[in-house]
């Protein structure tokens, strides 16, 4: 194996953004005083005249994405996931979620890795509470590759989409020649018979490690990556609660309402199997640097094999 | 203002009032008063002023109008009837199950309807994207927003205001609908927005006072709010809630509930007479 690239996936928005720009003359940028941080700097340096900053008021940005997109611009919307999904909640349900506009959401500094900041910038409740919102679609994207191909897929769909980004540089790994983004598609990273490790986001790459790991104690684990929360990919998660049984998901986010919670949801009505949720629990974050709290908070390679080798125990 | 087509408007905003008293009555519910203030204002936008298209609503150079203070959408629904973007039977279905009509705005169910509104503050948000969206693409189109006074108490219409003018959006007209009154009493006793005109100034924005129930001052405030290059327009329209119907004017009661049986036969005979004294 080569030299491991890392690449936060706020930066690959960034970029992605860009490079689509000059294909989609609709598209558009807004940011609210974080384009240095969101990477939106990098569009706004290409392409000066079709980026807005809309200053320290997410509220108000979501309202001009709904306006931009009524009258048929690709408006992206970028902030922070607490501010995105938190702060303008009811903005984005109201005025973008209910008349189904084409807004799309760039969040970014999603989860615990945000790191320093701490709890009042570390959003565990962004999935939660954007998959409520009717028509809404939700993507959490694992790296860079797979981060550029929802930008991508965003913009050619028609509707809103919320996209969940990273702030810390991690692996690459999926194989940019072979592969294939689909919203609503989940990928199967590697076949196993004995449980399946359900990922998303920076959470794939870890379940992966735990898989290979897993695999030299003659544990055979599956691992699906959800990289769309909403709309769920049902049928890739049935199949591996029929073919495996118990299923783990691992994911940065509160285990309330997320992609252990949606999981679940599916299972119970198609194979009610166990369902071990490995993600933050009912608490707050705090300071620290990302990869240290990533691995406090339990989202990690070791925690996820340690989980799963209980679940297989009590299988 | 020609006498004649001054005439004609106030006999087509009288019939718009007993549309929003046709409609409440019928939804048992909804938001009379307010509606009441803006309807010489509607009327005039949609037949005197606005680049519309019946036959076409969506068409794209076409002038826009958010509702911001949403809840006044019998209003803009019985002006939309009045204009032919759909059947004037529609009105008697407002709230009701299955009807076309929501309760508050709804873009993609109703012809006509620009944005989607009815939680206040974020009207005004949209239309600044709209107005900026205008600008990028060269666009020739107006945006108009109507705004009530106390809508103004939510923080996001001062997001937008900065917004509007930091962006130069001399192609928005925001209208504040100055009524004085909101669900819990009047605006100036419940937190109040006032001065007005002083902080829409300091936004940056070119103010204009009219007055809401006069149609020649009306086209006076928006021949000069059509001048202003640079920045963006704030009409403030002194008005009277529940204009039009005696018993319902400047009564904080009328912000939202319904007539019932005799109030509505009361309102309707006054609105009517009214018509007939315009029509004769």
């Amino acid at each position: 194996m080569g030299e491991i690239i890392r690449k936060a996936t706020r930066e690959s928005y960034g970029e992605a953004l860009t490079e689509l720009a000059e294909k989609h003359e609709n598209l558009v940028v807004l940011d609210a005083d974080l384009a240095a941080a969101t990477k939106t700097g990098i569009f706004r340096s290409a392409y000066p005249e079709r980026f807005f900053n809309c200053g320290i008021a997410e509220a108000n940005m979501m309202g001009i994405a709904a306006g931009l997109a009524s009258t048929g611009k690709i408006p992206f919307a970028s902030t922070f996931a607490m501010f995105a999904a938190g702060r303008a909640f009811e903005i984005v349900r109201n005025s973008i979620g209910y008349p189904h506009l084409n807004v799309k959401i760039g969040a970014t500094h999603a989860g615990v890795s945000v790191g320093e900041d701490g709890a009042t910038h570390q959003c565990n409740e962004d999935i939660a509470l954007m998959r409520t919102i009717p028509g809404m679609t939700v993507i959490v994207p694992s790296d860079d590759i797979e981060a550029k191909a929802a930008v991508e897929a965003s913009i050619l769909y028609d509707g809103p989409v919320y996209l969940r980004f990273g702030r810390l540089a991690t692996p690459i790994i999926n194989d940019k020649e072979k592969y294939k983004f689909e919203i609503g598609k989940g990928i199967l990273m590697k076949d196993g018979k004995d449980i399946t490790i359900v990922a998303t986001g920076l959470m794939v790459n870890e379940a992966l490690g735990a898989a290979r790991e897993l695999e030299k104690e003659n544990i055979n684990a599956r691992v699906i990556n959800i990289h769309t929360i909403k709309p769920l990919d049902k049928d890739i998660i049935c199949k591996a609660a029929m073919e495996t049984g118990t299923i783990v998901t691992v994911e940065e986010h509160s285990v309330i309402g997320g992609l252990g919670a949606a999981v679940s949801e599916v299972v119970t009505e198609c194979c009610p199997i166990k369902v071990i949720k490995i993600g933050v629990n009912d608490e707050f974050g705090y300071s620290g640097p990302g990869m240290d709290l990533l691995k406090a908070f339990g989202l990690c390679k070791d925690n996820i094999i340690a989980k799963v080798k209980e679940a297989i125990k009590n299988k | 203002m020609d006498q004649m087509i001054k005439k004609q408007l106030q006999i087509i905003a009288c019939k718009v009032r007993i549309g929003v008293i046709e409609s409440t009555y019928n939804a048992k519910s909804g938001h009379p008063g307010g509606s009441l203030s803006i309807s010489d204002l509607l009327t005039y936008l949609y037949f005197a002023k606005m680049n519309i298209n019946v036959k076409n609503p969506k068409m794209h150079e076409r002038d826009r109008l958010v509702l911001s203070k949403g809840h006044c959408a019998p209003a803009l629904y019985s002006v939309l009837a009045q204009k032919g973007f759909f059947d004037e039977d529609e009105l008697k279905k407002l709230r009701h199950i299955g009807a076309m009509l929501q309760g508050h705005p709804d873009m993609k169910g109703t012809p006509g309807v620009d944005m989607t509104t009815g939680s206040l503050g974020q009207g005004i948000s949209a239309a600044c994207g709209m107005a900026l969206s205008g600008r990028v693409s060269n666009d020739d189109y107006k945006v108009y927003a109507i705004l009530g006074d106390g809508e103004l108490q939510e923080g996001q219409v001062w997001e937008a205001a900065m917004f509007a003018s930091h962006y130069k959006l001399d192609n928005l007209i925001a209208i504040i609908d100055n009524n004085g009154l909101q669900i819990d009493g009047r605006v100036t006793e419940i937190c109040s927005p006032e001065p007005i005109t002083d902080k829409f100034k300091s936004f940056g924005w070119h103010t204009i006072l009219m007055d809401a129930h006069d149609f020649d001052d009306i086209e006076r405030a928006f021949s000069e709010a059509e001048k202003i290059s640079g920045k963006p327009v704030a009409i403030i329209q002194k008005s009277i809630k529940g204009k039009g119907v005696s018993f319902m004017e400047n009564e904080v009661s009328w912000h939202g509930q319904a007539p019932n049986e005799e109030q509505y036969k009361q309102a309707i005979m006054e609105l009517n007479e009214q018509l007939k004294d315009l029509e004769g």
